[in-house]
Formats: structure tokens, sequence, C-alpha cells
């Protein structure tokens, strides 16, 4: 295969070896561990910061102004010093809030999208774990957010809290289905759950022409269901703050409320890798039938690049929802889930497992 | 890897959190003022408790959510094996999902979808 170039897994291997012929297994092990560590905080971090210079600098550009331009050149700085002075303000306690629960909040919401990055392939041997529930794995962990989310809507004892913690509870309850049921669909067609096995598969065709109109489906399905899981865009109804000031996170101050804002973003990217992992193939190549010659060309690319491009057009869809569409009310959002995505998506998934067992796909 | 090294990303987090919240406890200039600690609500001094009772609907859909969860759960493990399983695993999961539809419908009926 020609994208072997770009392989890492030898790498890797290389790395383990040369630890173990240094010191002792264990040591070798706590040392991968700290590297892993190290480069997976620092990769949240970068992200984070840079869909939020992403999300400024859109939603500028969409409503005709510059967006933010003074810090560096283009204000890419702009983040980076926001980050900064949320982390030197003060965190204000709140008198009558529960306290223990007010702090644990932005734990369980760090903690519910930092495991799910975990099992996110990159590139071919950038993987940190690959579970053979890889993808159920992700549903389940990264579900543990709302629980955060309800925890600090409730513990801020703020009439705004609780009912920007409702409605975003029953909003991501609602629309987590409709994400399970779509990403099924297309575990029909692969036959696994095992992420590094979904990528492989793909390798000849992705997944959204592969699977024809079934496989589309699915994916508009799951775009719409994830925008809404996130609590962004026309869904973002828990925060919305021309009646609710902040939601769930109005008595949140300082570095509390940036990891709020963070996980938001880290809940887009994960959405978005995982629509790109499954819908668009990962970090394969765009590969055309009998097209030798294109898809040499395509196997140039390293993979990585192909990853975090697909990941970034879906981060950018997403942006442009948020900032074309105007917000739905409740009635209008569980309606949309439970009369008209949920019962399109069961016919669905009947449709996509009669073209697999027919043989109807590419 | 192995799976027991999800330990180190739950420890990443933590430690992330943790961190920042120790150094923005103790570095930044802070005053007390007892109107800062005070619950926000416009401005306007707050009135009793906000730990209420909420909205039926919310557990009606909450319900709903852990029906159709659990199936979702069930019918992961059949989408795995459908294609090996061929023609029966269909048939099976027609009347899986018709049965679903039938409590779907149900609640449709009910009004439960309704949002009041």
């Amino acid at each position: 295969m020609a994208f072997s170039i770009y392989d890492l897994t030898s790498f890797n291997q290389w790395v383990d070896k040369g630890l173990n012929s240094v010191m002792s297994p264990l040591w070798a092990t706590i040392t991968e561990m700290a590297i892993i560590g190290v480069v997976f905080l620092l990769f949240y971090a970068v992200v984070g910061l840079f869909l939020v210079y992403a999300e400024r600098k859109i939603c500028g550009f969409i409503q005709c102004r510059v967006g933010p331009n003074r810090v560096g050149p283009y204000g890419i700085f702009q983040t980076i010093a926001d980050f900064i002075k949320l982390l030197m303000k003060e965190l204000v306690p709140i008198n009558k809030a529960d306290k223990f629960l007010f702090n644990l909040a932005p734990f369980i919401i760090i903690i519910a999208s930092m495991m799910a990055l975990a099992a996110i392939p990159f590139a071919k041997g950038i993987h940190a774990i690959d579970f053979n529930i890889g993808i159920f794995y992700i549903l389940a962990v990264s579900s543990m957010g709302v629980i955060g989310i309800l925890l600090a809507g409730w513990s801020s004892n703020n009439k705004y809290s609780l009912i920007g913690a409702m409605r975003s509870g029953a909003q991501i309850v609602s629309y987590e289905l409709s994400v399970g049921l779509s990403i099924l669909t297309a575990c029909i067609m692969f036959g696994s759950l095992q992420l590094s096995t979904i990528v492989e598969s793909q390798a000849d065709c992705w997944l959204i022409f592969r699977g024809h109109l079934p496989a589309f489906i699915a994916f508009l399905i799951y775009m719409i269901a994830a925008t809404a899981e996130t609590n962004r865009g026309p869904f973002d109804l828990a925060e919305a703050e021309s009646e609710l000031t902040a939601g769930f996170h109005t008595e949140y101050s300082g570095i509390k409320f940036a990891f709020f804002f963070l996980a938001e973003y880290m809940n887009m990217f994960l959405v978005a890798s995982i629509a790109a992992t499954i819908f668009w193939g990962g970090w394969m190549p765009l590969h055309i039938g009998h097209w030798t010659g294109f898809n040499m060309v395509m196997d140039f690319i390293p993979p990585a690049v192909w990853y975090l491009g697909k990941t970034a057009v879906i981060i950018w869809l997403m942006m442009w929802f948020k900032w074309t569409f105007p917000r739905l009310r409740i009635d209008q959002l569980l309606t949309l889930e439970w009369k008209y995505l949920l019962p399109i998506n069961l016919l669905n998934i009947l449709v996509m497992a009669l073209v697999v067992l027919m043989g109807w796909h590419f | 890897m192995n799976n027991e090294s999800l330990i180190l990303f739950f420890i990443v987090a933590v430690v992330l959190v943790g961190g920042a919240l120790v150094f923005s406890t103790f570095v930044p200039p802070s005053s007390t003022n007892p109107q800062k600690s005070e619950t926000y609500e416009c401005g306007i001094p707050t009135k009793g408790l906000s730990w209420l009772q909420f909205n039926v609907g919310y557990y009606l859909f909450a319900i709903l959510f852990l029906v159709f969860d659990v199936e979702t759960v069930f019918v992961f493990p059949w989408a795995v094996v459908m294609k090996d399983i061929g023609m029966v695993a269909f048939v099976e999961i027609v009347i899986f999902f018709f049965i679903l539809i039938l409590g779907l419908l149900y609640a449709w009926k009910k009004h439960a979808l309704i949002w009041e």
C-alpha cells in the first residue's frame, strides 16, 4: 500500500524498544504514559484555543465584521490572552450553592471529553487506545457530560441555571438516541465497532459514497443530532443568552467558566471527528475506483492531514449552522427529534440492513 | 497501549482541572464582599430557594429515552453480526422494531410527545 510511507506503527515500536532497552519495563511504561499524557494535554488545550479563535473569526466574517484582530497577526493570540485573563480571575464563591457538587461539575465535563478523545484514531499508528468496542465506548463516555451539566445547573441554586440544565438534559438525552442510532446504521455496514477496522474497511470508498442513500440519510441525521447534542447552533436553548443569561453556567466564574467553554468546543471536535471517522473514512485518503494515478497522488497527502482536514470541514459546517439558523423553541426541538428523526432513523436502519444483505452497496 | 491505560486519561483530565482550580484559588487577587457571593437574579435580591419542583414533561422524555436507549444497547450487537447471520437476523429485527414503533405510536397517541 502506498500510504505505508506515513505508517507510524513502526516508529511507535521503535520508541517502545528504545525505551525498554534503556530502562526496566515498569519505568519504560511509566515514561510512555507520561509522554502520551502530556501530548494529549497539549493537544486538548491547543484544539480548544484554536476552535474558540476559529469560531470568533468565522462568526465575524459571517456578520461582515473582522473578528479579533488586535492581539498578534490576525488576532491569533486573542484566545491565549483570554485564557490567561480567565486564569487570573478570582473564583467567586456562591453562598447558597452546594459547594461540593458545584466544584465537581467541571471535573465531570472535562473527564468525559478527555476520555472520549482517547479512542479517536488520528492517523495510522497514532491511536492511544484501540478498543474492540471503540465507537460504543465513545458514545458511552461522552454521554457522561450531561451529568456534569445537570449537576452544574442544580448545584448553583440559581433559577436560570436550573432551567438551562433541565432543558439541556431533555435535549441531550433525546438527541443522543439519534446519534447512537445513526452510528448504528453505519456499523451494520462495517460489521465491527473497532475504530481502526472501521477506518481500514473504507480504504476503497468512504461510507457516505459506499452506502448509497441510507448512509447519506444517516449522515444528515447524525449532523443534526450531533449539533443538538453539543448544545450548539440553532439548538442552544440551554444557554439562550437572551432569556437565561448563560444557562447552566450562569454562576461559574473565572477558570471554572472557562472549562465549560472548553468542554463545549472539545465536544464539538469529538463529534466532528466521529463523523469524519465513520462517514468520511477518517484518515483514509480519497480513492476513486480504478483511477490509479489519482489514488497515488492522494496517498501522498499524510493521513493526519486528511483526518484534520475532514474534521475541520465538519466543524466549519457546524459553525455555519450556528450563525445562520434562528434558535428553536423547546417544543419544536423535541418534536423534531421524537416525531421526525427517530422514526426516520428506525426505518433507515432496516433499509441499510436490506442494502447490506442484498449486496447493493459498492 | 492496553485498556488499563484509560486511567491515564482520567488522571490527565483531573490534573488539568484540579491544577487550574488550585492555581486560581491562590494566585489571583481576591476581595471579599457579601454582595458578590449572592445568587445572581438580574441584580435584585434573590427570592427564595431555587431547588424547586420542575416541569413533569422532562420526566416523561427521560422515561422514553430510557426505553429507546436500552433498545440501542440491544441492537448494537445485532449490527455487528448481522452480515454473518443473514436473512434471519433481518426478519427478527423487523419484528423487534415493529414492537418498538408500536410503543412510540402509543406514546404519540397519548400526547406524551407534545410539550405543554
